[in-house]
């Protein structure tokens, strides 16, 4: 009955985000497909899934599924030990970050590590890692320099992710050696001055030519990442197709172009706010040529093809995130067990403390959950993209926290630019909008998971007691509280749908809300995961993990709670006084409330 | 030429080194460890003269925990041909002085005909500065030590050496031995295509025991210690107020 709360959440929630599609209708691309196979209610492995259910599904968080053999270890090792080097000593963040360009040639000395074909197998001259792996170097690059991060991201994560997941053969064969090598660059472009968060908007138009030998492509792309020296381009358009019953319709379609085909030109380089080195542009394409072999996948498969490859590449994210979490927390432990202020280390003050412990909880969560996320993909779990969604949120926005504290510790020398830290935070602000805005993420998982619910309709258990069995035994008393949460969380959403029903689609208070519950609760369950993983082979090390976590999962657990009470509560007026304040100040075109001076 | 280049496996420079509770040592659980940076120098000017054809094959030598592999293994990443790991267990390692590796070096030179051992000058954790005279004693080969530059000359190599007020040049016939001083060459990073490579190439392990040499401790650390933790300064105004107080310190005449 709800089947179609996600696209249409899409269209209504449409806002502006920068250089890739932001709805991650992912969710709903698939939905679409399986809809006319079988009108049978889908089960789905997914722990969120399952969640929405008030449903315990441990199998893909417990036991914790990292597992990287002794060989690709060993490899990861190799390139790490370059690569920190390489990112230490020969790129310089700083000039990056004031001349707002990273170089080209520091850019190919960063190809030859393997750092542009991270993904590729090594058939085509890429580095043939998994994605444990290059989440893992991701995580290098975001303790160093985000810019760089994006240049990478934006390069393989979503630039040629086309090509790497739906390419010919021959068109792998052609593209990916020089790509994964960094001998040429990709960009994606999605984005256009009308298309934002609304991916399946677009309106570049590709035609066929009348021998049907090429493409003919018109379009005007916007904030796209490498776009001012990209080669390759995965382009989006709409073209007209034929349907069934004989009538045209536009459908979005994908191509491969290349700068050499003509008709391409770009803007300057945007002037940003933060990932300065990183190069944002214009990219126009008129009239540009494209043979038929640089077709994408199928005509009019292309929203299909952008979800898949922004869902595919958004691991990529919580990766960096974690790595600049790392940096910022190694710069507060410096400051606080140095600094002295009124007689003692700032590390001495039970605020200072409580902050660092924030920091690094919030980190230890960040970090179970991308390599959940990572070792999952690696093991062929399809069914991720909440999973992936919840920890690019979940992630971007503990980075942001932890460089916001970092700065406030460090008081005014946090504000210099000499200190690092304000580059952070500048860099880390895009975090929070490109690739899925996380506000259009978090309806996303909102809605998808009531969706989901909204067809398995049945009376909930009380807590399962499932996580009392796989978790350390030090960690019970967390367990006992997320199972809580579980079922809690599951109760919540069914009376959500009871009263609602399909209305929920335009509750978006309670919605966010329930995502944000959502979030907490699969943060707690990654870091018991980990946590009773590490406990089983690090030995002493272990008991500060334990405490880590056990702290984590106590503040989540009550955040969860709270945010699950303002759903289950009766708060029609606050609902309707936010409405009407916001819509208040619209009418008004300005804020109406007058200076208190002029009030007197 | 054939050339055995010696790699240790020490704490990564970047990493502020903390001691043990105990003092017996420094903290090396959990800590980053690379290859010795003057050792890499002594590989990187190997792998030059092979790329020169003044080389014909560079392997790489490393005596100590299992570990080592793992720097033996970005040898052979960086240019290595091949790599011989001398294993001794973990708690062992710490206890390995100068002279055992000269041994294994020796025994190794005496089982594979080879023309040059490199060697960095010393390894930044102990700083022993022995390995590479200790093997031209024991070889009973001329030794070039400290190098800045290296250039072969048929059955010689002529090295120039850094030492105080100039330069000192010196032509060794080979073998020889000769250790590595920081402005010899700027090592290269291992690319991937050759991380790739290196998997391949061959890693041969052998223990203390199959070479038969003696590894007794000859020496007993008593105790490490952290240096004193320096007085934080201050500032001052201006010169006049320096001026007074290197007075009142005594530092200069009233």
């Amino acid at each position: 009955m709800l089947s179609r709360l996600a696209p249409n959440a899409a269209v209504r929630s449409a806002i502006s985000g920068t250089n890739a599609a932001r709805f991650a209708s992912a969710a709903a691309a698939p939905s679409k497909k399986d809809k006319p196979a079988s009108k049978a209610v889908q089960d789905s492995d997914s722990f969120c899934m399952n969640l929405f259910r008030g449903k315990a599904k441990v199998e893909q968080v417990f036991p914790f599924p990292l597992n990287l053999d002794e060989e690709r270890k060993e490899t990861l090792q190799m390139i790490l030990d370059p690569t920190t080097k390489f990112l230490s000593e020969v790129n310089d963040v700083v000039k990056n970050d004031e001349n707002a360009e990273t170089p080209m040639s520091v850019l190919k000395q960063f190809a030859e590590l393997g750092a542009f074909g991270a993904l590729v197998p090594a058939e085509y001259e890429g580095a043939g890692m998994n994605n444990t792996q290059m989440a893992r170097l991701a995580e290098i690059v975001g303790s160093h320099d985000l810019g760089l991060g994006v240049i990478m991201g934006a390069h393989q994560s979503i630039g040629y992710k086309g090509i790497l997941l739906f390419g010919t053969e021959e068109q792998k064969k052609k593209y990916l050696p020089d790509l994964a090598t960094g001998r040429k660059f990709a960009a994606f472009c999605l984005t256009e001055p009308s298309t934002g968060s609304d991916a399946n908007s677009v309106r570049s138009t590709a035609r066929k030519s009348d021998d049907g030998s090429h493409y003919i492509l018109n379009a005007n792309k916007i904030y796209i990442s490498n776009g001012g020296f990209a080669d390759v381009f995965t382009v989006f358009a709409q073209m007209p197709i034929k349907q069934a019953d004989g009538t045209t319709k536009n459908k979005v379609t994908a191509f491969i172009v290349e700068r050499g085909f003509g008709g391409i030109t770009n803007g300057p380089p945007e002037k940003k706010m933060g990932i300065k080195g990183s190069n944002t542009a214009v990219v126009d394409f008129e009239n540009v040529k494209i043979p038929k072999e640089n077709l994408l996948g199928a005509e009019g498969e292309g929203f299909k093809i952008a979800m898949n490859i922004l869902n595919n590449g958004r691991f990529g994210i919580p990766a960096a995130m974690t790595g600049a979490m790392k940096h910022c927390i190694k710069k507060t432990i410096d400051h606080v067990t140095t600094r002295e202020q009124f007689g003692s280390k700032l590390e001495e003050y039970g605020n200072v403390q409580e902050k660092l412990a924030n920091m690094i909880a919030k980190q230890y969560a960040c970090e179970s959950i991308l390599y959940i996320l990572a070792s999952n993909m690696d093991r062929g779990i399809q069914d991720y993209q909440l999973e992936a969604a919840i920890a690019k949120v979940f992630t971007s926005e503990c980075a942001w926290f932890t460089c916001d504290e970092a700065i406030q510790v460090h008081g005014g020398m946090g504000f210099m630019k000499e200190t690092g830290l304000e580059r952070v935070l500048r860099d880390l602000r895009i975090f929070r909008i490109f690739e899925g805005a996380n506000d259009i993420m978090r309806i996303f998982v909102g809605l998808t998971g009531i969706q989901h619910a909204g067809k398995h309709l049945q009376a909930q258990a009380g807590p399962s007691g499932a996580f009392d069995k796989v978790v350390d035994p030090a960690l019970k008393k967390s367990a006992d509280a997320l199972d809580k949460c579980v079922s809690l969380f599951g109760r919540t959403v069914q009376d959500l749908l009871v009263k609602h029903k399909k209305g929920i689609i335009s509750r978006q208070y309670e919605v966010v809300r329930v995502a944000d519950a959502a979030i907490d609760i699969y943060a707690m369950a990654a870091t018991l995961s980990r946590c009773t993983q590490t406990s089983k082979t690090a030995g002493s090390v272990a008991d500060y993990e334990k405490k880590v976590a056990n702290y984590f999962c106590e503040t989540a657990a009550a955040r969860a709670e709270a945010n699950l009470k303002s759903v289950a509560a009766p708060n029609e007026a606050i609902v309707k006084t936010i409405a009407e304040i916001s819509k208040g100040a619209c009418a008004a075109g300005a804020n109406p409330i007058a200076h208190p001076i002029d009030t007197l | 030429m054939r050339v055995l280049v010696g790699v240790k496996r020490v704490v990564d420079y970047a990493v502020k080194v903390r001691v043990k509770p105990d003092k017996t040592g420094v903290i090396t659980e959990g800590v980053q460890h690379s290859i010795n940076p003057f050792d890499e120098i002594a590989l990187e000017e190997a792998v030059k003269l092979k790329e020169k054809k003044a080389a014909t094959e560079v392997v790489a030598f490393s005596m100590g925990g299992p570990k080592c592999q793992e720097v033996l293994r970005t040898a052979l990443a960086k240019g290595a041909d091949k790599a011989i790991h001398i294993e001794v267990p973990d708690a062992d390692a710490s206890k390995l002085e100068p002279l055992h590796v000269a041994r294994a070096l020796k025994k190794i030179i005496e089982n594979d005909k080879f023309d040059a051992v490199f060697l960095g000058k010393q390894a930044i954790d102990d700083d022993a500065n022995q390995t590479g005279s200790l093997i031209a004693g024991i070889l009973d080969w001329p030794q070039a030590l400290y190098a800045s530059k290296v250039e072969p000359d048929g059955k010689y190599l002529k090295v120039t050496r850094e030492i105080d007020g100039g330069l000192d040049t010196i032509k060794v016939s080979l073998p020889a031995v000769l250790s590595a001083d920081l402005r010899l060459n700027e090592p290269r990073y291992a690319t991937l295509p050759n991380i790739m490579k290196a998997k391949k190439k061959p890693l041969e392990k052998k223990s203390a025991k199959d070479l038969g040499i003696d590894v007794t401790p000859q020496t007993k650390v008593l105790e490490v210690s952290e240096p004193p933790v320096r007085q934080a300064g201050g500032f001052v105004d201006d010169v006049s107020a320096l001026i007074t107080k290197l007075k009142e310190k005594g530092f200069i005449k009233a």
